[in-house]
């Protein structure tokens, strides 16, 4: 439609100047367009609604969060702008990038945090961590604060960094405005709830909560789907990449994206919801003597009790709640069990009643898998690519599948569904286009860099870029390696330095490499470059921290001190950036 | 000291070949670098030729090409590496050696090829420098193995039938030595042999060949009548002891053979030797350094297609050639002497020698040795090399000899050669035992049609047609090439086959049982059901009508199937009244 001066109320040049604007307009622009003005007419009401209710004290709150995939970061900036829309003078800032000089100052401190692996901080959070326990932090009697933890209980020290920050806060003299809570892995509505009360305690502080015609705002996602509703994207492409003979098997997906509006930048990550075995179901089922059958409701919609199984509920971990919620005792040893599932728990504690209520009232949802985002928007037009390694392991002779890349290596055929959204992470994001960077990833850590490349093939970035890559053979599991040689040849990578652990006598890690070419390391760094390390937290980014301190300490010429100080400077700088798992 | 040579000028372009043999510096080029490079397990293109002569060819598992350009991989790029074995012999060592080398860093298997040299196929590229240590730790290399040098050189094998087959044996050995290169390339990039300091070199590296080496390929092969099993008329010097009185007197010499071709180019063409005359055993060696370096003067350098010696001969005529061998030998050249060639076969099973040690002939189709299915012929091998004390060799047909064995070993052997039922080949058909293919798909990178693996079937279907017809035991030869570079000289065989494309051949008939005579095609780009419909009422007619003793390649012509070619440049050329 266009806009004229009979049919609108805009004037002649504003009625032009629009359908201009209008006729060129992408359906996503559109979209946003219409956020934005719904929202700055939010705020214009609100600074009416001000003006005329001064009597209302000023609150002021900072959020601070530490985040690692980048969950603790968005649930830390949708409360900052609800509180900012409901009076609330807010600060939302990574701990990363908070001052700790101006601590003392804060009225109400909210913290966000996860907790990575065995109860450690997340990157971005670790100097703060440190800071506010060591005995320069200082006394925090006139604030107050809460915590709200993000975890996984399958971990042991679950949500450790939050229960650390709140005993840490109380020694310090901070009081409580609500109980910390910690969150599992389907952390969006106890999130929530900490929330409305942390926000009724404020409320409260300023007064406000008296006026009645005073409803909570809330920000409504502009986002069409979201981890809550999720988009199906039909799979296009479905490739092992790893050839016979590999004791691996990796599968790259290529999904459609086709009309959905989604949009990602490269260093995000896919959220995929997965199905669990069938047959597990069914083993499930058996031991029980449920009928999979009957209709059980779930979100308030009636499902059978087997979709409940196969598409809602977690069955393949067996975290230390779940296993008290059965009450199990006395497990054959502590680590039983890691890599085990509800049947064998159900098995091992001869349980062969219950209900399907009393079933599902102990099991928590399936969460959705994150797999890093392997392409770029700016060359897959509407598509999203993704790596997954299979997970495949052997207990007593049995063999059990990941519950995800089970489902993808073996159920998953081109031309399927798959259930997906994009989980943003903006700590794990390319530099400007002429910054060096240097990417370590080893197996599916290698994903988020073919994204790398091809957006700085598109853009045609002119910094260099430098890439390590891990895996077991050259010959089978070489994961993109024709991409990688192409990306070589054009320059577009300047350098590559590959490790393959088994086709030698002796074990050869990236770590290793980093350490032969390790002058080379320490100068790109000296030049700016920005570090990535991509994979599993364990098996390697800590054997590559360590090498990347030696090589700092070695060619810097620095103790070993003032080489943790060199990566703190680069963790600040935003230029040693990590996607673990 | 030899100053530089100095080669004739040529008119035209010269072939790529010559630019990058010229810039190498002597056999080196970057192979030192392109070895290591650790993100493909290929090299370029320039060294990917100069590795040739270091023995050694680039290829890939064709098998797995589509499937690894899906997975975003590279091709399965991996090293075949021939190891020069004058007269195809190797100790009970170096047997042990390449077995070990096989499964250690091959693909598990050997094959014997048809000029009696090991090959090894599937060595990773980052393997290749290790395997060559290996070997020389046993005292083999593969220097100039393959590349446009004189490659591995020939010799009847059995030499320990007799002192004299040993006196033939022992020049092959000398010949090959002599025309070695002398380039340090080789111990330097595989040895971690001492780089020679590069100063300007003022004399020249290379005596015999030149910066540039041959225009070609070349090849010698030595044969002692009745048997010529080394197609001494497929080679560039074909080298025919003359035996008297059990003594050696002297060699006659062939030029000019050679096997390949360019399909669908018929200038050119496969073409047997000339015999040119009679040499002394002390004039061998001079002989074979002079027609080399004829051939490195005036070999074409333009067209590589046209480089062999077997077109320098044919485009300036065997007369040019005797003045210009005249010229530079110091020796006159003597009339030929009398000889006679029965056969190219090998005879299996036991024989004992004239110095009583007793020589096995083991048949081994198409030269893999691997272990198969309730035939563990590689294992057996194996099991014989830990207590053979003598030597083996592998013959041209891709067979191996088990030689000089003591009568009281004799036994010990036959009780492995039992229990691993290793085979004589008298269960086979005569065509069977008399059968050659090249190694081709998967990993020859000039293969158009399967032969190694394809060939045993197709004489399993051919057999039975010789079974309704009583044929069983006469001896045909055939043999097939999965390309017309003719590895497995199927131009010589009786039912000759070349590849054309996936399960297509040209399929040639009327070549000599010993040798002596080029086939000429009978039916062209044909496939399994075809070749077995044309060659049904052949057979059937050669079983009714064939002359006493006459050889199928014979009657071929004498019925009329195929005209004769008697010189390779009437190869191409069909008779139109041929049937």
């Amino acid at each position: 439609m266009l806009l004229e001066v009979v049919n609108s109320p805009f004037n002649e040049k504003q009625a032009t100047l629009l359908n201009d604007v209008m006729a060129n307009l992408t359906q996503q622009q559109k979209i946003w367009l219409n956020g934005y003005l719904t929202a700055t007419l939010n705020n214009t009401s609100k600074m009416v609604v001000e003006e005329t209710t001064s009597l209302i004290k000023t609150v002021t709150a900072t959020i601070l969060y530490g985040s690692q995939t980048g969950n603790a970061k968005r649930l830390a900036q949708r409360f900052g702008e609800e509180l900012a829309q409901n009076q609330v003078v807010t600060t939302v800032k990574s701990m990363a990038d908070f001052p700790v000089n101006k601590l003392k100052k804060i009225e109400n401190l909210l913290i966000i945090t996860s907790t990575q692996g065995e109860g450690e901080a997340p990157d971005n959070s670790k100097t703060f961590y440190d800071f506010i326990h060591s005995e320069r932090a200082p006394k925090l009697a006139n604030s107050h604060y809460a915590v709200l933890a993000l975890g996984d209980t399958s971990y042991d020290l679950f949500c450790q960094t939050g229960i650390d920050f709140d005993k840490r806060l109380i020694e310090l003299g901070a009081q409580s405005l609500v109980p910390r809570v910690d969150c599992d892995l389907d952390y969006e509505e106890e999130a929530e709830c900490w929330f409305t009360a942390v926000q009724q305690q404020l409320m409260a502080q300023s007064g406000q909560l008296n006026q009645v015609d005073a409803p909570l705002k809330k920000v409504v996602s502009t986002e069409n789907y979201s981890k809550k509703k999720p988009y199906s994207a039909k799979v296009l492409e479905k490739i092992n990449l790893n050839m016979t003979g590999s004791d691996k098997a990796t599968y790259h997906l290529e999904l459609s994206l086709e009309n959905a509006g989604i949009e990602y930048e490269p260093g995000d990550s896919l959220g995929v919801y997965a199905k669990n075995n069938e047959e597990l179901v069914a083993a499930l089922l058996m031991q029980l003597s449920l009928d999979g059958q009957q209709l059980v409701t779930i979100d308030q919609i009636e499902i059978t009790l087997t979709e409940a199984l196969l598409y809602h509920y977690e069955i393949t971990v067996l975290t230390k709640p779940l296993i008290a919620k059965f009450e199990v005792e006395n497990l054959p040893h502590e680590n039983w069990r890691e890599g085990r599932n509800i049947v064998d728990l159900l098995r091992y504690a001869k349980i062969t009643s219950l209900t399907a209520a009393q079933l599902l009232s102990k099991l928590r949802k399936l969460p959705a898998r994150l797999y890093s985002i392997a392409s770029s928007l700016a060359v897959h037009e509407e598509e999203v690519h993704i790596t997954v390694g299979q997970l495949r392991y052997a207990i007593d002779d049995h063999y059990y599948d990941g519950v995800c890349s089970g489902f993808i290596a073996n159920e998953v055929q081109i031309g399927d569904e798959l259930k997906i959204f994009v989980q943003r992470n903006e700590d794990f994001k390319l530099p400007a286009s002429n910054q060096p960077i240097i990417m370590i990833g080893a197996g599916t850590g290698i994903a988020p860099y073919r994204a790398f490349m091809e957006q700085r093939e598109e853009q045609q970035a002119t910094g260099s870029a430098w890439l390590f890559f891990g895996d077991q053979h050259f010959m089978t599991d070489f994961l993109y390696q024709t991409e990688w040689l192409r990306y070589l040849n054009d320059g577009v990578l300047t350098s590559m330095d590959v490790a393959f652990s088994r086709d030698q006598q002796h074990k050869i890690y990236v770590q290793q490499r980093i350490i032969e070419k390790g002058a080379e390391f320490y100068n790109w760094l000296e030049k700016g470059a920005v570090i990535y390390i991509c994979g599993d937290e364990k098996k390697m980014a800590k054997d590559v921290e360590t090498a990347i301190l030696e090589v700092i300490a070695t060619y810097g010429q620095l103790t070993e001190q003032q080489a943790q100080h060199y990566l703190v400077t680069l963790l600040a700088e935003k230029r040693y950036l990590r996607d673990v798992y | 000291m030899t100053g530089k040579i100095v080669l004739p000028p040529q008119e035209g372009q010269t072939a790529p070949n010559e630019g990058i043999k010229k810039a190498s510096n002597y056999l080196r080029g970057t192979l030192q670098q392109s070895m290591a490079e650790p993100l493909s397990a290929s090299i370029p293109t320039d060294d990917q030729n100069l590795i040739k002569f270091h023995g050694s060819y680039m290829q890939d598992n064709r098998d797995e090409r589509d499937e690894r350009q899906q997975k975003k991989l590279e091709p399965s790029y991996q090293f075949m590496i021939r190891v020069r074995t004058p007269g195809g012999a190797a100790t009970g060592a170096q047997w042990l050696m390449m077995d070990k080398m096989a499964h250690q860093y091959g693909n598990g298997t050997l094959k014997i090829t048809t000029r009696q040299a090991f090959q090894l196929h599937g060595i990773l590229k980052w393997n290749v420098k290790a395997y060559m240590q290996e070997m020389n730790n046993a005292l083999l290399d593969s220097l100039a193995a393959c590349g446009d040098v004189n490659r591995n050189v020939m010799c009847n094998v059995i030499p320990s039938m007799s002192a004299v087959h040993e006196e033939v044996y022992q020049w092959a050995v000398t010949v090959s030595e002599h025309l070695l290169p002398h380039t340090r390339a080789y111990h330097e990039i595989w040895l971690d042999g001492e780089k020679v300091i590069d100063t300007p070199q003022t004399e020249e590296v290379e005596p015999i060949y030149g910066e540039l080496y041959l225009p070609r390929k070349f090849k010698i092969g030595m044969a002692i009548p009745p048997s010529n099993d080394t197609d001494i008329y497929s080679q560039d010097i074909g080298i025919i002891a003359i035996i008297e009185k059990n003594k050696l007197i002297g060699f006659n010499l062939t030029v000019g053979g050679g096997m390949g071709m360019t399909h669908g180019d018929e200038g050119t063409y496969p073409q047997l030797g000339h015999l040119i005359g009679f040499v002394l055993p002390s004039q061998l060696v001079e002989a074979a350094e002079k027609i080399v370096t004829i051939q490195r003067d005036y070999g074409n350098r333009i067209e590589r297609k046209n480089a062999r010696f077997k077109y320098t001969i044919d485009r300036y005529g065997i007369d040019w050639f005797l003045t210009e061998f005249d010229k530079r030998t110091t020796f006159e050249l003597q009339p030929a002497r009398e000889f006679h060639f029965e056969r190219t076969g090998d005879r299996y099973g036991w024989m004992q020698g004239t110095d009583e040690k007793w020589h096995m002939t083991l048949f081994i189709q198409n030269g893999r040795v691997k272990d198969f299915e309730d035939y563990p012929l590689m294992t057996g091998i194996r099991e014989i090399a830990k207590i053979h004390q003598g030597r083996f060799f592998m013959t041209p047909n891709q067979n191996l000899v088990i030689a000089d064995v003591t009568t009281a070993q004799k036994e010990k052997i036959d009780e492995l050669i039992k229990s691993y039922h290793l085979t004589d080949g008298a269960h086979y058909s005569a065509l069977r035992r008399n059968s050659i293919a090249c190694v081709s798909m998967p990993t020859c990178g000039l293969a158009m049609a399967e032969a190694e693996r394809y060939l045993p079937s197709l004489i399993s279907k051919i057999d039975r047609l010789l079974q309704q017809n009583n044929l069983s035991e006469t001896e045909i030869t055939i043999r097939m090439s999965g390309c017309p570079n003719g590895c497995s000289r199927a131009a010589i065989g009786e039912i000759g086959f070349i590849g054309k494309g996936p399960g297509k051949y040209n399929m040639y008939l009327g070549a000599a049982f010993n040798g002596s005579r080029l086939n000429k095609i009978y039916r062209e780009n044909i496939a399994e059901e075809e070749i077995i419909m044309e060659l049904t009422p052949i057979i059937k007619h050669y079983a009714q009508t064939r002359l006493q003793d006459e050889h199928f390649g014979d009657f071929t012509i004498r019925a009329g199937y195929v005209t004769a070619t008697t010189d390779g440049r009437n190869f191409h050329e069909i008779a139109k009244n041929s049937k």
